[in-house]
């Protein structure tokens, strides 16, 4: 594994960030490995960008900022905001999964700024990036019983992506713990779902 | 959960927190017993999670009404002994600070800290202060830990520091250590005094004699500073570059230097007592080095303060260069002591000064262009459902029909957004905490200079508690003329709803008296009405009526936080629009809903070429139904 990991959870606040940095930092420490997660949510109720930096070392304990250029996984909950965190820290290696529901800034649902057109945002993340698996978390959420644990399929699909060295059992014993009861099953069902599809996407592009 | 951590958590356990959460358990570890504060980004969590912990634990917590009043409870308990804390961020302090210079002079006696969390970049606030410079004027010795398992036992540690020189001791976390989280060693909760007493006799006073007593505290925190593990070096014994780094910094500054291989060739020195400084151990250091680069947040405290000691030391030194925020060479985008600190800047800094060649990461310059420029910005957006936008809506129609340019002074919350285009771009002034009503009683008083501009003051609740009150009286004693609207949303939304004084319910979550905010403006002698918002033809009419009247008034607009609303009671009604009755781009409302209102849950439908609800995203408030002209957006009650 190259050493440090850094990986990018990024989208609008409200999208449940934090959430899914504990999960994938919990797991990680359970493997093991020196994790540090640095989160900005100041004003993220509030609709603003959020984006959490997660770093896995077996060396040391990094700054929880990630360097420009040196981020190789990206898993956005929002397009735009893919796109936002690959230009300032992805590279040619980076590997993006994505979800490709749009959430519209204030600048463009009042008019004055564009949205660009998500397929060919799409098209040129995937020409500068190393992979970008689509998942359509937002619906599989949807089928899981909520919107909401969008976030929880996002986990899924980077478990089943292969490109974290965490076993999708660390992840489902960290969700049993971190999940309160009542809407356990739910997440646990997100996760399978968005594990199952991220496993679909790269079976596809295999074929 | 990382309180749970924090409460549960056994000794030996490493758990994964966040630098707050560390802080409250070194708190627990050291053996606190009075915890207040007043809410704060990035502070709150400290004192949220010690709430959390009175039941288990032999500690009072609370939340203050102001920073002043908590830090003065925290030092009334230290007077007695007991071990204390106060949180706030790097705001408060200035709020704190008069009694924090006067009660310094005097000391303390149970182990006194105050944890600072300053906001580098302004992630979270208004401004980016560095509290070290405020530590200075007060003459408080200060520590800064570097990563969430140092803030925990930093922590600890200050309790013991401050009873050992008897007076207070500051803490100085920033965002990048109180929200990153880390591996933190727990270790067993200290048994500490829980009697409080102070015998007859034993007094707490301020007088300038006294001076001297704090001076010579510094004095022996600084010997003390010396021989702690807290400052230390990595790299070579003897190198030409030395770099001193201190806080958040330090991981910066390590990774900068093994990313450029010069982690064998430049010395890395972690001053962890930044003030005052350890003066000998930084000396040592400073021997042999022919240059030397600095890296900290915001401001160059500690680089100022070795140059002074180099200054009072050159005869022994040499010549040595100094390299950082003062001689512009440690800089990011805004400039040097502007913005935060991270690996690039010294990246950069370190490649220039050592001459070592490093080629920045990342996509061809050609590619990430391409992809920049469709990356529209994201501006902050008041939640769907927001009071404050009805509000806001309500003020702005007002002030256009009373037609005569009133002048809004705003304040420090969620609703500071109505500074931005969410909030209408409504705030002619913002400052802090309670300057809307002190700005706007000015204000009033300056018709005989010929200002006719009417101001309306828009405070929130918490905010009403902390700083308005003093304003309203000043506004009552000198009649000056102003309409102060309360946002009463039921909480201190903005740093993640903590309770207040009108809550009815404490730091602990128990239930207390509810303090009435018309009750205490009414005790003023000033008239208060009170309207709902979301009622929002009503409450126009009610600001309309009231900023005409002579004299100060009050508007209490009350209606719960969007989010504390979805949280009692999801979502209550189905807003949608009505396809048949939405007349789209050939409605005259210039697609009001979505352009003008601006709520994330009005949307717009390309292929349909109408107005839409986002389902997904609409809190169900109503109000975009009552504002649309063509009444086609349909609000169903849902049970
Ligand atoms: S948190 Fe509450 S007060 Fe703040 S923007 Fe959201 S709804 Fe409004
Ligand atoms: S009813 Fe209208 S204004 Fe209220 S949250 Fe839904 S879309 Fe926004």
């Amino acid at each position: 594994m190259k050493d440090p990991l850094n990986i990018v959870i990024t989208g609008v606040g409200g999208q449940g960030n934090i959430l899914v940095s504990e999960i994938l930092a919990k797991a990680a420490a359970a493997e093991g490995f020196k994790v540090t997660v640095g989160e900005s949510y100041g004003l993220s109720q509030r609709g603003g960008a959020v984006s959490s930096h997660i770093r896995l070392s077996q060396e040391f304990q990094y700054g929880a900022v990630i360097p420009a250029g040196h981020a190789d996984i990206i898993v956005g909950f929002e397009p735009v905001e893919a796109a936002r965190a690959a230009a300032a820290l992805g590279h040619p290696g980076a590997k993006i999964i994505l979800n490709p529901r749009p959430v519209y800034p204030v600048g463009v649902l009042i008019g004055g700024q564009a949205y660009p057109d998500p397929d060919e945002l799409i098209k040129t993340l995937k020409e500068m990036s190393a992979e970008v698996l689509l998942i359509e978390s937002s619906e599989l959420a949807s089928l899981a019983g909520d919107p909401v644990v969008q976030n929880i399929v996002m986990v899924g699909a980077l478990a089943g992506s292969g490109y974290l060295p965490v076993p999708q059992a660390t992840f489902t014993s960290v969700i049993n713990a971190v999940v309160p009861e009542r809407a356990l099953e739910m997440n646990q069902q997100a996760f399978q779902l968005g594990f199952d599809a991220a496993c679909a996407v790269k079976e596809k592009a295999k074929a | 959960m990382s309180w749970k951590d924090v409460v549960y958590g056994k000794p030996g356990e490493k758990v994964l927190m966040n630098g707050n959460d560390a802080i409250a358990r070194g708190c627990l570890e050291a053996g606190v017993r009075f915890v207040s504060s007043y809410p704060g980004s990035p502070s709150s969590e400290i004192t949220e999670t010690l709430g959390k912990a009175i039941a288990t634990f032999n500690l009072y917590a609370e939340w203050s009404t102001n920073e002043i009043v908590a830090l003065e409870g925290a030092a009334a308990a230290s007077f007695t002994g007991l071990r204390a804390v106060c949180t706030m961020k790097s705001d408060g302090l200035n709020v704190a600070l008069d009694f924090l210079t006067s009660m310094n002079l005097g000391g303390s006696k149970g182990g006194l800290v105050l944890v600072v969390a300053d906001d580098p970049a302004a992630h979270s606030s208004l401004k980016e202060h560095d509290s070290r410079i405020l530590a200075r004027a007060a003459q408080v010795p200060v520590l800064e830990p570097s990563t969430p398992d140092e803030a925990k036992v930093m922590t600890s540690w200050a309790f013991d520091l401050s009873e050992e020189i008897a007076g207070p001791v500051i803490l100085r976390s920033v965002t990048r250590v109180s929200h990153s989280r880390g591996i933190v060693e727990l270790i067993e909760i200290a048994e500490a005094k829980e009697t409080a007493e102070i015998p007859l006799g034993q007094r707490f006073q301020t007088f300038s004699i006294f001076h001297m007593k704090a001076r010579d505290r510094l004095q022996l925190a600084a010997d003390i500073y010396e021989t702690s593990p807290f400052n230390f070096f990595e790299g070579p014994e003897n190198a030409e570059t030395v770099l001193f780094c201190c806080g958040s910094s330090y991981l910066y500054a390590r990774e900068a230097l093994k990313l450029l291989g010069l982690a064998r060739e430049v010395k890395l020195i972690r001053v962890g007592t930044t003030y005052p400084l350890p003066e000998n151990f930084i000396l040592s250091h400073l021997r042999g080095a022919g240059q030397v680069i600095f890296a900290e947040e915001v401001r160059p405290v500690l680089e100022e303060s070795v140059l002074l000691l180099y200054a009072r030391n050159a005869a022994g030194l040499g010549n040595i260069t100094f390299h950082g925020k003062l001689s512009g060479e440690v800089a990011g985008a805004r400039g040097p002591a502007c913005g935060e600190m991270n690996t690039d800047i010294l990246l950069e800094a370190l490649a220039k000064t050592t001459g070592v060649q490093y080629t920045k990461q990342g996509y061809p310059a050609e590619s990430l262009n391409q992809l920049v420029e469709k990356i529209p910005p994201r501006d902050f957006a008041m939640c769907p459902g927001c009071p404050h936008r009805a509000s806001f809506w309500a003020i702005k129609t007002a002030v256009a029909v009373d037609g005569h340019d009133g002048i809004i002074n705003g304040d420090i919350g969620c609703y500071s957004l109505g500074a931005f285009t969410t909030g209408f771009e409504l705030f002619d002034t913002l400052h802090c905490m309670g300057a809307g009503p002190g700005i706007a009683c000015g204000l009033g008083k300056l018709k005989k200079f010929g200002f006719n501009r009417p101001a309306i003051a828009v405070v929130g609740d918490s905010t009403f508690y902390h700083a308005v009150i003093p304003g309203l009286i000043n506004a009552r004693y000198n009649a000056s003329e102003f309409l102060c609207v309360v946002l009463d949303n039921g909480a201190t939304a903005m740093t993640g709803h903590q309770p207040h004084p009108g809550t009815g319910f404490n730091a602990a979550g128990e239930v207390t008296a509810a303090l009435s905010i018309e009750e205490v403006v009414r005790g003023l002698g000033i008239t208060v009405e009170v309207s709902d918002p979301f009622n929002i033809e009503e409450t126009a009419g009610k600001i309309y009526k009231m900023n005409r009247l002579p004299g100060v008034k009050v508007l209490i607009l009350r209606q719960l936080c969007a989010l504390v609303a979805y949280r009692r009671e999801r979502k209550k009604r189905r807003v949608f629009v009505d396809p048949e009755r939405c007349r789209g781009e050939a409605c005259g409302c210039g697609r009001f809903c979505t352009s003008v209102w601006g709520c994330p849950g009005n949307i717009w439908d390309p292929a349909t070429g109408k107005a839409k609800i986002d389902e997904a995203v609409c809190a169900g408030c109503g109000v975009c139904a009552k504002l649309c002209p063509a009444g086609a957006i349909i609000v169903e009650e849902v049970d």
